[in-house]
């Protein structure tokens, strides 16, 4: 049988898996630079909150090395990187408002140089008062953009009604990204004005936008071009802004090239992270542990300024109910204002900590009522109507977490793991075991409607080798494989027919940032789409010339079947070209089915959900709080999947960085305001040994999209890291079975779970 | 005139002149070396992106291989040794069996720890003698000073195991001995006036007395920071780890001998052999690549008052000898320690060797490392406990800790609460209860103070469940 080339659902490797090992994959900091090229360096604020008096640049400007220094005021255009509000400087302006934002940028012929005359900037501050934290935020009412209510029927009334309330406090929080690769961007300017950047970035888009703004220039002056990046995880979604546009201003005084490349402490001290959240809420339920109705109030740290926190606190407030029917909700919504790093895009995008909310709320009544949690949660599910609705309107069509949940359950052998646990607890005074099985519901698409586009542009050369340029950035989650597997299944030519370029803001323009989950299934249509036109040109063509009908011609195992012809796929190629027919096209994929008003917090913000659930085991010692993570079991939904091995990679590694978000991971300021986690020394990312002891993780058999997504696949980035939600809460177990009122915050570092069991003995 | 830094990079033996000799070995390759497969993760030894792997003769017509934190390392510790870096691997266009087995695994995602995993299972692969596939707890340890953000780690455990798959015999690296032997100096390198690596006591004496302001580098862990981190010059260096003196461990009647610049991964075994309590602490002290590469004086010297093997040292009552322009004194190492990062070192002086008491019958020695992450953090709280018991009675107590205060410190309140008293869960009580008048913890980062407090309370209790075979579990995460 002839070799079919199919690669859809096939675990092929990762396309730079070869350059990865032997360390021929060029990254930003590895590539070839012009002569001349000098370096960057910012000088930091030390100050939390100050007026800046006056700023003199003197003695920088005439230190050795150095071509260009400047602060707000250089900046030929505008001094804002600000994605949705305006008013975002990447040079402070007037006034500082965190440690470590840059306040003068400086190039010079090597960093040494740049370290050195940053030393002899003359700044003077005046002080100002800081806001430090979430709490001191509320108290003043500081906030960077308006808050925002969702509501559904009526919350406070139903709570008023309610045989059993319960009311809390609960944390979670910062993450930094913590990126292998730390941000960096190369500007090297062009004939007379043009800029061209090579910017570690998941929206190339926006870096040609702001770096254009800042220039002065208009859009089509800027290229901004990545090939892939070490590691994004949303912190390279607006923050390469920054560094861009300061490399690029810095590289047009100078005239000549600026790499700009943060160093670990610069680029914790400098860009934003996961927003650690206070969440207020009460919660009304009946004596079974149903939820009759949930007034929730979640106050995110922005940090300085708004950058995405209004849409990531909107996602939190959509995902507050998780996998679970509430009739009557109130979500209230704050981005706190405080003079800290603007907190900023992490994969899952403020859902993590809406279902982290939602889940510790059910345990909580689920211990209210007496019942074991997985009972209170299988109560709560959404089902039919009218228990499909969202607090947002959305009537949820694919619901599917009740049924990984008991395949799950069933596969773990949820009851008896209970009884075996229970029993250990009672054998055993000093260590404590937990375990938790919980669900993840994730909605898929952007939630301001506009991102939901791409473009691709796929080019046919005469030697039947293809050239695949899309609107997705690979920041190792495998996009480009996915992609090329997409357009070398259309073509039917092997996956190495196709090769991925870098990412081109000349060749595929307006793109939206590769985030939200969205990369495959916006791209991978819109290749598909690029792919097909061609393929139709040629059909037509050789329609034309065998005298078939178009649907005559079939693409086949490499060939090009057009009635009783069979060729190679060159060599359809090569007849084409010389019928003169284009074999370059463009592709454009816009979502379909949804809308969301922001107004009436009504709509169906979601073209879908994807669906998995989690079963942990946990150990702790109640004499250190340190613990260990006994065995993790993830079932998942990936819809029919592209790519198995990569879909598990993303299961795998969302969970595992889940886990150290609300594990070891602690983001932690002095009472100054300074950050003092700020490198792996003292910011402790997992590693191998925290892996759970048995780790198990399959996709979801019964899996397929509803939607007409990419082959009915379903987005894969960013829901498995709340399936790490399931480490938390079995933690929570075990410290209740040392103390039954014990109440964990997140992370639970081992502080806290021993001192969440000593508060409550 | 100037010696120039001799090595071989690779196969390819290469001169090092003209820069300063505290660029690191990162900058080296990246920036004159145009290798720039191996990455910048931290500059702090932290993160294992910049892993390379070291050989140096075996002294038995082999190769002993280490693998290093390239960020932290300086150049002039090259002179003398075979460097291999990531693009050493493959043969002939051929991937080496490491990073097949990272492919065939679907180990790498976004690529850029990638080649320091690489470099780390090289390492375990060229050293790894054991059974196959290697236990879950070998990998763990091999693994425990590179962090991936990607994956979570399971295809690159994978990986290590899969690599093995039809291992041959090692390579032969007779031509490799003999070029690196064709590089020993029979005087220590003087680099520009700037950095020497002498290799006798004698040598390091004469360079001293020259330059007796000159910063001593022993393995580089800690002194490379000011470099990378706190953007510092060093002036002047003078290095430790060829001195051949301080490179020896030694097993008298009466101690276990440890020279200053023997590095932690070749102290641990006849610590452990000797007191296996200690296991999981040296397990748990930095990672791999810092543990190969960090020294025993180092960490003695640099008198950090959350280094891990003070609080194990004073516990055993070590003695610590001090070379200097007057010869060798010794002293107690509890009187070594004077206040925050100051020690009994007079100008001029090295820690040249630590003397450990081999242990009395009876001895109950536990060594708790308490932190974040279990492994490659450092200490919230490192508490050592040591009892002489006669029977049921404590007869001697040394109580050390690290973490607790400017110094590591022993602890005289709860080791007065303990000589003399039955060794019961009282007696271990009412010594936790001690501590409090023992130490005044800081809340930081790492842990607050109250946690500190409990935590160190709690430790005494541990200790006497576990050395008293109570029968009660008392660990979630064994490291056997």
């Amino acid at each position: 049988m002839a070799e079919t080339f199919a690669t859809i659902g096939k675990s092929v490797a990762h396309d730079s898996a070869a350059r990865h090992v032997s360390g021929e994959a060029l990254y930003i900091d590895d590539m070839a630079v012009p002569e001349g090229t000098l370096h960057a360096y910012c000088v930091p604020s030390p100050k939390a909150h100050a007026r800046i008096v006056s700023v003199d640049l003197s003695a920088v400007r005439a230190a050795p090395g150095v071509h260009a220094a400047i602060s707000a005021a250089d900046v030929p255009g505008r001094n804002d990187v600000g994605p949705i509000y305006k008013g975002e400087p990447f040079l402070a302006e007037g006034i500082v408002e965190y440690i470590g934002q840059p306040v003068v940028a400086i190039a010079a012929t090597s960093i040494k140089a740049a370290r050195a005359a940053a030393k002899l900037a003359k700044i003077v501050y005046e002080d100002l008062p800081a806001i430090l934290t979430i709490e001191d935020a509320l108290e003043k009412q500081a906030f960077v953009a308006k808050s925002y209510v969702m509501q559904h029927g009526d919350a406070p009334a139903a709570l008023e009604r309610a045989p059993h309330r319960l009311k809390g406090t609960f944390r979670n929080g910062a993450q930094d990204h913590f990126y292998l690769e730390g941000q960096i961007a190369l500007a090297v300017p062009q004939e007379v004005g043009e800029m061209t950047v090579w910017s570690s970035t998941q929206h190339p888009t926006e870096v040609q936008k702001m770096v254009a703004r800042a220039l002065g220039r208009p859009a089509n002056a800027v290229t901004c071009e990545i090939r892939r990046m070490g590691g994004g995880f949303g912190g390279k979604e607006t923050q390469p802004a920054i560094i861009a546009c300061i490399a690029a201003v810095l590289a047009d005084k100078a005239g000549r090239a600026v790499k700009y490349r943060l160093d670990r402490d610069d680029d914790f001290m400098i860009t934003g992270k996961r927003h650690d959240f206070l969440v207020r809420y009460e919660v009304g339920f009946d004596g079974e542990g149903r939820l009759l109705a949930l007034d929730i109030e979640f106050a995110a740290r922005a940090g300085h300024v708004a950058d995405l926190s209004t849409s990531i606190v909107d996602r939190a407030l959509f995902h507050t109910t998780n996998c679970y029917y509430v009739p009557h909700v109130r979500a209230t919504g704050h981005a706190c204002k405080t003079h800290t790093q603007s907190n900023t895009a992490f994969r899952g995008f403020g859902g993590p900590q809406g279902v982290l909310a939602a889940e510790h709320v059910i345990d909580r009544v689920a211990h209210a009522v007496g019942r074991d949690p997985l009972a209170v949660r299988k109560l709560n599910f959404f089902g039919p109507a009218p228990r499909d609705l969202t607090h947002y309107g959305q009537r949820v069509e694919d619901f599917v977490a009740d049924r990984i949940v008991a395949e799950l359950a069933g596969d773990v052998g949820y009851e008896a793991r209970r009884r075996e646990t229970d029993a250990f607890n009672a054998a055993n005074p000093i260590l404590k075991k937990g375990l938790a099985l919980s669900p993840v519901m994730f909605g898929v698409s952007f939630t301001a409607l506009q991102f939901n586009q791409a473009g691709a542009l796929v080019h046919v050369y005469t030697d039947g080798s293809i050239l695949l340029n899309h609107a997705g950035t690979e920041m190792g989650q495998g996009l480009h494989t996915k992609i090329c597997q997409v357009v070398a299944d259309e073509f039917a030519v092997p996956l190495e027919s196709v090769r991925i370029a870098a990412t081109n803001t000349s060749k595929v323009p307006n793109t939206s940032a590769t985030a939200a989950s969205a990369g495959s299934d916006l791209n991978g249509k819109a290749a598909q789409r690029a792919a097909q036109a061609i393929k139709a040109r040629i059909a037509g063509f050789l329609a034309g010339q065998y005298r078939i009908g178009e649907h005559e011609v079939r693409f086949e195992a490499g060939h090009v079947i057009a009635g009783d012809a069979r060729l190679s796929f060159r060599e359809a190629v090569q007849l084409a070209y010389n019928g003169r027919i284009q074999l370059s096209a463009t592709g454009f994929y816009r979502t379909p089915k949804i809308h969301f008003d922001r107004a009436s917090a009504k709509g169906r913000p979601y073209y879908y959900f994807a669906y998995g659930a989690a079963y942990v085991e946990t150990t702790i010692d109640t004499l250190t709080g340190e613990y260990s993570v006994d065995r993790a079991e993830l079932l998942h939904d990936a819809g029919r999947s592209l790519n198995p091995a990569i879909d598990i990679g993303q299961i795998e590694g969302g969970f595992v960085q889940g886990m150290g978000w609300l594990t070891t991971e602690e983001i932690w300021f002095d009472a100054t305001g300074r950050l003092r986690t700020h490198a792996p020394s003292t910011y402790k990312i997992p590693v191998a040994r925290d892996l759970p002891r048995q780790f198990r993780t399959r996709l979801w058999e019964g899996g397929m999209n509803r939607e007409e997504s990419t082959h009915r696949s379903k987005a894969v980035g960013e829901p498995p890291l709340m399936l790490a939600t399931a480490v938390f809460l079995a933690l929570q177990d075990a410290a209740r079975a040392a103390a039954p009122k014990a109440l964990l915050d997140a992370p639970a570092t081992p502080e806290r779970v021993l001192m969440a069991i000593e508060a409550a003995k | 005139m100037s010696d120039r830094i001799r090595l071989l990079l690779g196969d390819r033996p290469v001169e090092i002149s003209g820069i300063d000799p505290t660029t690191t070995v990162l900058d080296w390759l990246r920036g004159p070396c145009g290798r720039t497969g191996t990455k910048e993760g931290c500059a702090e030894g932290d993160c294992g992106a910049c892993t390379v792997v070291l050989a140096e003769p075996d002294g038995s017509g082999g190769l002993a291989y280490r693998s290093v934190n390239s960020c932290i390392q300086f150049v002039g510790t090259l002179d003398g040794v075979q460097l291999l870096t990531v693009e050493d691997l493959a043969k002939d266009g051929t991937p080496h069996p490491v990073q097949r087995a990272m492919v065939a695994a679907h180990a790498s995602q976004c690529g850029f720890c990638t080649p320091g995993f690489v470099m780390t299972l090289y390492h375990l692969y060229r050293t790894y003698d054991g059974p196959l596939p290697p236990p879950r707890e070998t990998l763990d340890r091999a693994l425990g000073g590179n962090l991936c953000r990607c994956t979570g780690y399971r295809p690159i455990l994978e990986a290590a195991e899969r690599m093995f798959d039809g291992r041959t015999a090692g390579e032969d690296v007779t031509a490799t001995v003999a070029a690196l032997e064709g590089l020993a100096r029979d005087k220590g390198l003087a680099y520009e006036d700037r950095f020497f690596a002498p290799r006798t006591l004698a040598e390091l004496a004469g360079v001293l007395k020259v330059h007796p302001g000159a910063r001593i580098l022993s393995g580089g862990t800690d002194l490379g920071l000011e470099v990378t981190k706190a953007h510092r010059t060093l002036d002047r260096v003078v290095y430790l780890g060829r001195v051949a003196e301080l490179r020896t461990v030694a097993k008298t009647q009466t101690h276990l001998e440890l020279g200053a610049a023997v590095t932690w991964s070749e102290a641990a075994d006849p610590l452990v052999a000797i007191w296996p309590a200690l296991d999981e602490l040296f397990a748990r002290f930095a990672g791999p690549p810092v543990r190969n590469a960090g020294t025993v004086g180092g960490n003695i010297a640099n008198a950090s008052p959350i280094g891990d093997s003070p609080p194990v040292f004073v516990a055993l009552d070590a003695d610590v000898e001090l070379a200097g322009p007057a010869g060798m004194r010794r002293l107690k190492l509890a009187d070594f320690f004077l206040d925050y990062r100051k020690t009994a070192l007079a100008p001029g002086e090295v820690v040249a060797r630590v003397r450990i008491p081999l242990p009395a019958p009876g001895l109950k020695l536990a060594a708790y490392k308490v932190s974040k992450r279990l492994d490659d953090d450092i200490s919230a709280v490192c508490g050592v406990f040591a009892l002489a018991l006669d029977g049921g009675r404590i007869a001697d107590a040394r109580i050390a800790f690290g973490g607790m205060a400017a110094i590591p410190k022993r602890a005289a309140s709860c080791e007065a609460a303990l000589v003399g008293k039955d060794w019961t869960l009282a007696t271990a009580q009412a010594a936790a209860a001690a501590l409090a008048s023992d130490f005044a913890p800081i809340g930081d980062m790492r842990a607050s103070a109250a946690y500190r407090a409990k935590v160190a309370a709690n430790l005494l209790v541990r200790f006497w469940h576990e050395s008293t075979g109570s029968g009660i579990a008392t660990r979630a995460v064994s490291y056997g």
